[in-house]
């Protein structure tokens, strides 16, 4: 059977591309489109790496088929940054050293930019459970959680 | 090897044509599906993709009660308020499964067809009493949540079956239900024992009915009648949840795995129906 013919936006962008049915998103986003921000961790659905938003809602690209965004819309951590304006959640998380390795990162800065765009003003406990879907094998998640709080308090002071 | 083929039918006559070939399996939320194709545990011949129907996407209320659709996602219901306020115990126990990522695809219908014995929203669904709209070759037919798993992996849907939506029908007033599971983590975990409970209380505060489902202490998720009776026509004191643990823990054929003994899970079962009876109590009294 041919390749299936997608077509969907990134980041605001139109893209098309052909992949086969068991290729997930995160597949086409790292393979066809080369945006190799998103990171594969398990594969499973369990660590977070690969978080995207597929139409507003934070979802694990590994366990989306991509053949199933034709016409949806995907936010990847490449469009959160705007030119070389870094997101409060990117810059806080440098100024707080929240990273190590940095194969969770991207993964994380999508799901706390979901978290913080409903609720500005999680409790820790609010950010720790919206973040248990999201592995990290560094840092021990104190200084992640602590970065999150602390740019949810800057952005709320410059709202 | 031959290709994976994908079809998206609009219809449910479309998808049922389609689920009926050899090698058909339907994808909803994928958050099994994908992880079993990974595995190399499933090699579908052709993924039908059920999100494009209409009846399976949406949640909808009448006077007699709620339909959601079989492929509506965790968050999604969880952020319907309405269905929330009726049944808080289906939705805490919808959204106990996976992470905010998996909630934000993850389906009813696909947490019941997985047939994991220790699937989360299971009990409650059989707590709250929900009924299936199941399509297939023979037409539409209808089932109790409790009748479609028959053990782990495995259910009583036909060949190209599957299930459309859930009907919850307005309960009585007074009537409360809650899902308790408990598991090592508070989160991304999956359940060493699962207990759901649905009462109704008359003006006097009496119990005139009740469902007690347990989740990952048999082969399938079960409803213990002989816990709910123990709940009926009393005020739900001490003696009839002691009662009612009793029943919960005899009703249970645990196996041994590193999760938990077959001692432990029985034990257990008992101590978190009678938790989560206690919490159905005060939900259906209003507090």
């Amino acid at each position: 059977m041919a390749k299936h013919h997608v077509s969907m936006t990134v980041n605001g962008e139109p893209v098309e591309f052909l992949c086969e049915t068991q290729q997930t998103l995160l597949d086409v986003l790292r393979d066809e489109l080369e945006l190799t921000g998103t990171k594969e961790g398990c594969g499973t659905g369990d660590c977070g790496a690969c978080s995207v938003m597929l139409d507003g809602r934070l979802v694990c690209s590994c366990l989306v088929l991509g053949v199933e965004t034709e016409g949806r819309h995907i936010e990847t951590i490449e469009g959160v940054a705007q030119g070389s304006e870094l997101h409060p959640i990117q810059q806080q998380l440098l100024e707080d050293a929240a990273l190590q390795c940095g194969i969770c990162t991207p993964g994380i800065v999508v799901a706390a930019k979901a978290l913080l765009e409903q609720n500005l003003n999680p409790t820790e406990t609010e950010v720790r459970y919206w973040l248990a879907g999201n592995l990290c094998r560094c840092t021990g998640y104190d200084k992640i959680v602590r970065s999150v709080m602390n740019a949810a308090a800057k952005m709320r002071e410059e709202a | 090897m031959e290709a994976i083929q994908y079809a998206r039918p609009s219809t449910i006559d479309d998808a049922v044509s389609r689920l009926s070939e050899t090698g058909a399996r339907a994808l909803a939320g994928g958050t099994d599906l994908l992880v079993q194709m990974r595995g190399g545990s499933v090699r579908p011949r052709v993924i039908v993709d059920i999100k494009g129907i209409a009846e399976l996407r949406r949640v909808e209320q009448t006077p007699q009660g709620f339909r959601v659709g079989a492929a509506v996602a965790g968050a999604e219901l969880g952020e319907h308020t309405a269905f929330a306020a009726q049944w808080p115990g289906v939705v805490e126990a919808f959204q106990l499964i996976g992470s905010t990522q998996v909630q934000g695809r993850a389906s009813l219908g696909g947490n019941l067809c997985n047939a994991s014995p220790a699937a989360d929203s299971v009990p409650a669904l059989i707590a709250a009493g929900a009924r299936c709209t199941i399509a297939g070759p023979g037409g539409k037919r209808e089932a109790a949540v409790e009748d479609i798993c028959v053990g782990p992996g495995k259910t009583s849907l036909a060949p190209g079956e599957f299930i459309v939506d859930f009907f919850f029908a307005t309960p009585p007033a007074h009537t409360g239900d809650a899902y308790l599971r408990f598991t090592p983590r508070t989160e991304m975990d999956i359940a060493v024992v699962g207990a759901g409970v649905c009462l109704s209380l008359d003006a006097n505060g009496r119990c005139t009915a009740a469902r007690v489902g347990l989740g990952a202490v048999a082969p399938r998720a079960l409803l213990v009648p002989a816990a709910a009776a123990a709940l009926v026509g009393t005020s739900v004191d001490d003696a009839a949840l002691a009662k009612l643990a009793a029943a919960a823990s005899a009703a249970c054929q645990p196996i041994d795995d590193k999760r938990g003994t077959i001692e432990f899970r029985t034990r257990v079962a008992g101590v978190l129906a009678r938790r989560a009876a206690v919490a159905a109590l005060a939900r259906a009294r209003g507090q």
